[in-house]
């Protein structure tokens, strides 16, 4: 009955590990290994999880009768230090620094935790990160201005949508409306010179690099459903960045 | 001069998106630096008429090395620099591009457009995996260092 339990306890802190590593945009094969190597870190060599980007089944062939566990998945942001963070937990806990019960203790303060940088800081970067897209991609100095301003309001209106309607899709659609529009009249009083160069910098934050290459990977590495379904949502941001600007372009 | 100015961009640029995406401050500076090498490999080799596919192909590949050395060395996952690295990388622009040309109803434009940008981010993930796979190679063969 004990040897039960503390089955039981391994998974739970497992798909726990699992579920912050998906959450936080870990790639499908990680979480897997990860998963698989705290398993047999405390004892149980007989996993078997199977991983999509809306949920983990993980089940476990040990004493007593079988066990499987299902986590839904329904928001998926990306958080690269919580992904770090649990896999460094996973390290230590199979070189044996760290026990079951610690282990679980450390993974819950994890999830609870809110370790993002202020969202000033992050907007910031946004509009910095465009700015410096424009040039890289062949604008003139002139426009950097201009794109930094209108890719980090770009970035505060995407998260300030999302909050609002909790569609995803329709807060990019609506953010890159106002990109294009900022970018349109910034061209139009002379503030910036190639509508083109200002809006691809400015709508980089927001463009979904990071799903695209994933999916491909994922596909490549034989995860199909996780790389199909990665890269329908990639689709579909591209999908709603693309109408939001030609919204804008075929009314002015 | 223009090598200038893309090399302090791209580092800009690759840093900030480890911002965005909230990855460790003591690594920022990392990531500036693996986006830094794949943009200018990138940039010198598309300048110079080698073809953007190819460009792409070898500057992911120099990335994936980057990252790959950067996560052995201070033990945390690649995918925190390989991620802000490949960033100016994915064809964000020609995604957009092509989307643009489909809701315009050009889509003989739309279509090469979407092929051309699904053909880059194939060459993305080819280097990524080709690194893994050399990678593995040296460290499974007697070059690698003794276990």
């Amino acid at each position: 009955m004990e040897n039960q339990d503390q089955t039981f306890e391994v998974m739970r802190a497992c798909m726990l590990a699992g579920k912050i590593m998906l959450q936080s945009g870990a790639e499908t094969y990680r979480v897997e290994d990860t998963m698989s190597r705290m398993a047999s870190a405390f004892g149980i060599d007989k996993t078997h999880s199977y991983v999509t980007p809306t949920g983990i089944i993980f089940s476990v062939e040990g004493v007593g009768p079988e066990r499987t566990k299902l986590v839904r998945i329904s928001e998926r942001t990306t958080d690269l230090r919580k992904v770090a963070m649990v896999n460094s937990i996973s390290r230590n806990i199979s070189s044996g620094e760290v026990g079951l019960a610690e282990a679980c203790k450390l993974l819950m303060e994890i999830e609870q935790a809110n370790l993002t940088y202020s969202f000033p800081v992050q907007i910031t970067a946004a509009a910095i990160a465009s700015g410096c897209f424009t040039i890289m991609f062949q604008g003139s100095w002139l426009d950097f201005l201009p794109s930094m301003a209108a890719g980090g309001i770009g970035f505060f209106l995407v998260v300030y949508f999302h909050k609002i309607v909790p569609v995803k899709f329709f807060a990019e659609f609506l953010s890159s409306f106002f990109i294009g529009m900022l970018s349109f009249f910034f061209v139009k009083f002379g503030l910036g010179q190639e509508l083109d160069k200002i809006i691809i910098g400015s709508v980089m934050p927001l463009v979904p690099g990071l799903l695209i290459t994933n999916a491909v990977r994922d596909l490549m590495a034989g995860h199909l459903v996780s790389g199909l379904s990665k890269g329908a949502e990639a689709l579909l941001t591209a999908f709603a960045i693309g109408s939001g600007i030609a919204a804008i372009l075929s009314f002015l | 001069m223009i090598y200038v100015e893309q090399l302090i961009t791209s580092f800009i640029a690759s840093a900030a998106f480890g911002v965005i995406f909230n990855a460790p401050r003591e690594s920022l500076v990392k990531c500036g630096i693996s986006g830094m090498v794949g943009w200018v490999v990138y940039f010198a080799l598309d300048t110079n008429g080698f073809g953007t596919i190819f460009a792409t192909l070898m500057a992911s590949f120099l990335i994936a090395v980057v990252s790959q050395v950067f996560a052995k060395a201070y033990r945390t996952p690649i995918i925190i620099f390989s991620v802000a690295g490949i960033i100016p990388l994915v064809p964000g622009g020609l995604a957009y591009d092509a989307m643009r040309n489909f809701v315009e109803n050009d889509y003989s434009v739309a279509l090469s457009l979407a092929a051309k940008a699904s053909m880059i981010s194939g060459a993305i993930a080819v280097g990524l995996v080709f690194s893994e796979v050399i990678n593995q190679v040296i460290r499974r063969s007697s070059l690698g260092p003794a276990k």
